[in-house]
């Protein structure tokens, strides 16, 4: 993998779509003998309404808690038994799983993903013990910090009719609502073999791979099983939005503050994704970190987050920092991001941030689960298996014109969303 | 895959450790220092962790932002962290780079600056980052359960340091802390990757052979005194949720009690079966998950133990579950702890930890940046490498009877420190 026709891409990457409508991508490794198993079916919180959220991740934690074929303890004393990791997560646009173990256990694992994904019973019992679970986390969610900053930001920006202006995790209310009739309907409706993704790497072989899939999830079916729903566009605040989050006796507040972000799939997207880069990644978090942290000492955490997805998820910054220096540290991102849409960065700084993307490849790509993330992307943004060949180049075009551009497109200095929780 | 680790100590007492990987073309290169908060003294509490931020600051060959920027247009990420025992640098970049991190930390070993005016600009960073941990409740009460816990040893204060002396400390403090411990011969550099063994011993030789040996560091000699009786302590602060934490007086790394308990945690709370914090996977199969958990009373729980040069605790961590409360969930724990007096951990379990061991033991060796910390963890605690390399030797060494005996002896009324979180926010 020393240079970059030979990181993952077609010649070394095996694709297959099953007659089900699965995608199954094989990676072979034989560095460590490990296997990744990584995937996941096209629902999430898209697919569920206000008055119930969270019910796509209720959902999803219930999977592994009782199956056809085993109880919630018969799966973990197996899987424990070996060392292996199975779990399943709802985001918004998928709900993925992701298996690790030995090679050996391998088959154990896949087992266990598709009895959990195709076959779950959803105990009685298992319902209420984990809704008291998921409460208490609400509760532990609503003392802190950094967690309601976000989850405010979140609401104020995009509105609670917006599917990314809830809380995919849910509220107390709707958590408290939720039946299990809507579990198993939830499950029985959105979850299907259309569009499902399936990505394994390491230390077996891609033939015996692909065989067991088609063994296992071949046969799957749900013929009723719809298209996620279109995500609305969102528009940035007509102005400077301020909302606060009062938690008394905290020492700290936190800041989350920024406006939708461009789609992964948007032409100028590496465009943007780098002049992110510039703005809160690079070192020790780019310009943000530089002027907040290092010259200013406002903070221990300031930094900016852009990921592009299949709606407008947002690009925002974030800091840590004393309530007597919020007014400040707010003012302070402001500027980082008026001079970034004012002023052409320089090319020395840029080359900096070009090195750092392309350079960090071969790190990225260092274990199973690392390959597994990238090539998952890589399908589910239908990015082409070329993509680690040609991106050190696409990086490599972006001129200081094009960073402004992004910059003066996707960012503001007035239609933001600032949401502040502390003391 | 991995070729055989290659130990050696240049003439100036810098231990090198050496281990090629071939499957990635990354390096990772580290530098442990045997200081922590354990060589730390009232007055300066929180000096290595300070000291470990301002390494950040540069010296006169590689100015702060000019560290940063090298390293990361290199493609290459670094950072550090400071420990009870140990502060520990490391830079993982793609291999045909990594001289980068040899050059810069042969010259931070000596000659960086602490300008006045960056320390003070970086106490407020600390400062920071300490009100961010005070903003957990699990951090309150775990800095008050081990305070309670250690009397007399330096394991006492938490390693961010207390807000007083974080006021106080000076730049001299921070200074002759550096100078006092940052010698080669109080040094452990690792490199674990795709590089060549000879190649890499004789740059080493080059960059850090010249640095002259400092005066060895003072043993520290307050030792814990035996404890006589259970310590509890009440937390209150913010929030709706309480916390519950047990914590037993265990011993070090290299005794030979270490990885029966290990065991007995892998087992009993389905902990990491290789004896280092973090790792491990899920835990709902084991008999503490089942007995507080399952039964409703609390939303999680986890046991663990991690390796320290001096004696340190063995914590069991609880979340109770909203409508529960403290008391309950510790009778729950106390009367499953019973149970483990009347009911050893059985052949099934201990294989099933022991499998489980062999699992988080290759998963490990995936990544080089996690071979490297794991081989420095072991050397600076254990003054041994081996200690890691080969614990899946000694834990199959160990028997159901090591297990009866260390939990018998360890987990006793008497060895514990109990903790509540209990939530209360202060009227008005």
């Amino acid at each position: 993998m020393s240079n970059q026709s030979s990181y993952p891409g077609p010649d070394s990457i095996v694709r297959r779509v099953l007659p089900n409508g699965i995608t199954v991508l094989i990676y072979e490794n034989f560095a460590s003998q490990t296997v990744v198993i990584d995937g996941g079916v096209r629902t999430g919180a898209l697919a569920e309404t206000a008055e119930k959220a969270g019910l796509a991740a209720f959902t999803a934690s219930l999977l592994m808690r009782g199956t056809q074929k085993r109880t919630f303890d018969e799966i973990y004393e197996s899987l424990e038994s070996v060392g292996a990791e199975v779990g399943f997560t709802a985001g918004r646009h998928m709900t993925s799983f992701s298996g690790h173990s030995l090679v050996e256990d391998f088959d154990l694992v896949l087992d266990i993903i598709a009895e959990s994904l195709c076959r779950p019973v959803f105990p009685p019992e298992q319902v209420e013990q984990l809704r008291g679970e998921i409460l208490t986390s609400l509760l532990i969610r609503a003392n802190d910090t950094r967690y309601m900053a976000t989850l405010r930001f979140y609401e104020t920006l995009y509105g609670r009719e917006h599917p990314y202006g809830r809380s995919s995790s849910g509220y107390t209310e709707t958590i408290s609502a939720i039946t299990r009739e809507d579990i198993v309907n939830f499950h029985n409706t959105w979850y299907g073999p259309k569009g499902m993704l399936v990505v394994i790497v390491g230390a077996i072989k891609a033939e015996d791979a692909l065989a067991r899939i088609e063994q296992t999830f071949g046969a799957w079916e749900n013929p009723q099983q719809p298209e996620l729903p279109p995500i609305p566009s969102a528009a940035p605040p007509a102005q400077l939005t301020r909302v606060q989050t009062s938690l008394p006796e905290k020492s700290q507040t936190d800041i989350v503050m920024g406006l939708p972000g461009p789609l992964r799939s948007a032409p100028d997207y590496l465009d943007a994704s780098l002049m992110n880069t510039i703005l809160g990644v690079f070192g020790m978090m780019g310009r943000i970190g530089k002027s907040v942290r290092e010259e200013q000492g406002l903070a221990y955490y300031a930094y900016s987050q852009l990921h592009g997805s299949v709606g407008p998820l947002p690009w925002y910054a974030v800091a840590g920092v004393a309530p007597e220096n919020v007014e400040k540290t707010i003012e302070s991102i402001r500027a980082e991001i008026g001079r970034m849409q004012n002023e052409l960065v320089p090319e020395d700084e840029l080359e900096d941030s070009k090195a750092y993307r392309i350079g960090s490849m071969p790190v990225g790509l260092e274990t199973n689960s690392g390959l597994a993330s990238v090539i998952g992307d890589i399908e589910f943004y239908q990015l082409g298996l070329d993509y680690l060949q040609r991106y050190p180049d696409m990086i490599r075009e972006i001129t200081p014109e094009r960073i402004q551009a992004a910059a003066q497109k996707y960012l503001s200095t007035e239609q933001l969303v600032v949401s502040v929780a502390g003391p | 895959m991995s070729l055989p680790v290659y130990k050696t100590t240049l003439d100036n007492g810098l231990t090198v450790i050496l281990k090629e990987m071939h499957h990635a073309p990354v390096a990772s290169f580290m530098i442990w220092y045997r200081v922590g908060s354990r060589n730390e003294k009232p007055g300066v509490t929180g000096v290595s962790h300070w000291v470990e931020h301002m390494m950040f600051k540069g010296t006169p060959t590689f100015p702060g932002a000019e560290l940063d920027r090298m390293i990361s247009r290199e493609g290459g990420y670094w950072n550090a962290f400071t420990w009870l025992d140990f502060t520990a640098y490391y830079e993982t970049m793609p291999s045909n780079r990594i001289d980068l991190a040899l050059q810069l930390e042969a010259d931070r070993m000596v000659n960086t600056l602490m300008h006045p005016e960056e320390v003070e600009s970086e106490r407020t960073v600390i400062l920071s980052e300490r009100h961010m941990y005070e903003n957990e409740p699990r951090f309150l009460l775990n800095e008050e359960l081990t305070a309670v816990a250690f009397r007399v040893h330096p394991y006492h204060h938490d390693v961010i340091g207390d807000e007083v002396d974080l006021h106080n400390m000076t730049r001299d403090d921070l200074y002759n802390h550096y100078r006092r411990y940052y010698v080669p011969n109080n040094a452990i550099a690792v490199v674990v990757g795709d590089f060549q063994q000879d190649e890499m011993l004789s740059r080493l030789n080059e960059l850090f052979g010249h640095i002259p040996a400092g005066e060895p560091a003072e043993p520290v000699t307050r030792q814990e005194p035996l404890q006589r009786g259970e310590r509890r302590v009440v937390v209150n602060g913010p929030g709706d949720t309480a916390f519950l934490t047990v914590a037993y007086k265990v011993p070090p790394a290299t005794h030979p009690d270490y990885f029966p308990l290990v065991l007995l945690n892998a087992a009993f709370a389905g902990g990491s079966s290789l004896g280092v914090i973090g790792g491990g996977s899920s835990n709902k199969s084991s008999r503490l998950y089942r007995a507080l958990v399952s039964n409703g009373l609390a939303v999680a729980v986890s046991g663990g133990l991690g390796p320290t040069v001096d004696p340190f605790l063995y914590g069991i961590n609880v979340v109770v579950r909203s409508g529960r409360t403290l008391a309950e969930v510790e009778d729950a724990l106390d009367a499953e702890l019973a149970r483990l007096a009347q009911e050893p951990i059985t052949e099934m379990e201990l294989n099933k930890a022991l499998k489980r061991a062999r699992a988080e033991f290759v998963m490990a060796g995936e990544s080089i940046t996690g071979q490297a910390q794991l081989l420095g963890l072991a050397e600076t605690v254990a003054g041994d490498y081996g200690w890691f390399e080969g614990v899946l030797e000694r834990l199959n060494e160990v028997t159901l009877d090591d297990i009866e005996r260390v939990r018998e002896t360890y987990l006793r009324r008497r060895n514990r420190v109990v903790g509540w979180y209990e939530p209360e926010v202060m009227a008005g």
